[in-house]
């Protein structure tokens, strides 16, 4: 039930590695974080998502909210490397066809606890 | 009635037991033979109404408890998640819950309204009730969707 994240900025782009569990609990820390990247405008973000392991309603309520900002910025966001589980969610929801986002190569699901 | 296995968890309606829960409700669903899939389907399920019942409980500025019933059956999982922290009579509590759409508009539930539609996507049956309290009462089938006629499978099948 742990949430890590990580900073690894290039050039301009802002990219996160996010990995652990994504709920209720560790919401208020990703928050944060995603809070901390300045608004510029033309901002441009890229979240790694492939070593999340769990992720429900809130994670994506999130994405959904931090997505709005950066387009709010006319900025580019992309949320990468998704395993099937996770993709799936997006693509339930309709999240899929608004955002930008990527699976992970070969597809394979992670171990989840 | 069909025979069933009754559990009952009890946690503090708290964000750091969402998880706790769900391990719990993981190990209930392999425990009626569901597969990996289906399994992280009702841990998000599960905890999507955990959640709604741990935003309800901290919106109404007192900390309660959250009860997840769940029933195993030899073809399917029911739980029930209350947010009032009274133990309950699953038979009764499923009896007085009605389909999702009788909603009315006041429900603190449509706040989540991302969490519902995964509950209902994720799940064969979702039901809501709003007395003392929310409850929510959902089912999972094994095999995926519930069949016409629940056909058992045989040995030479």
């Amino acid at each position: 039930m742990n949430l890590q994240v990580e900073q690894v900025d290039k050039d301009l782009v802002h990219n996160l590695k996010i990995a652990g569990e994504i709920d209720i609990y560790t919401a208020p820390k990703l928050k944060e974080h995603l809070a901390k990247l300045d608004k510029s405008e033309g901002m441009e973000v890229e979240l790694d998502l492939s070593e999340v392991n769990y992720m429900d309603s809130t994670g994506l309520g999130i994405f959904v909210g931090f997505y709005k900002e950066v387009k709010a910025n006319n900025g580019k966001l992309i949320i990468k490397g998704l395993n099937q589980r996770l993709y799936r969610l997006f693509e339930i929801t309709g999240l899929s066809e608004i955002m930008d986002i990527e699976q992970s190569e070969g597809g394979e699901d992670h171990d989840s606890i | 009635m069909t025979a069933f296995d009754y559990i009952e968890i009890k946690v503090p309606a708290k964000p750091q037991y969402v998880g706790v829960a769900r391990l719990a409700i993981s190990g209930l669903a392999s425990r009626v033979g569901f597969t990996y899939e289906e399994i992280e389907d009702l841990k998000i399920a599960a905890s999507e109404a955990v959640t709604n019942a741990v935003q309800h409980a901290y919106s109404d500025d007192k900390v309660g408890e959250v009860i997840l019933g769940c029933a195993l059956y030899e073809d399917r999982l029911e739980i029930v998640v209350t947010d009032h922290g009274q133990s309950f009579d699953f038979e009764e509590t499923k009896k007085k819950v009605g389909p999702y759409q009788e909603w009315n508009e006041d429900s603190p539930l449509r706040e989540g309204g991302l969490g519902l539609y995964l509950m209902e996507a994720l799940m064969d049956e979702v039901k809501v009730d709003h007395g003392e309290g929310v409850i929510v009462f959902m089912t999972k089938y094994l095999g995926g969707e519930r069949g016409e006629d629940h056909v058992k499978p045989t040995v030479f099948s």
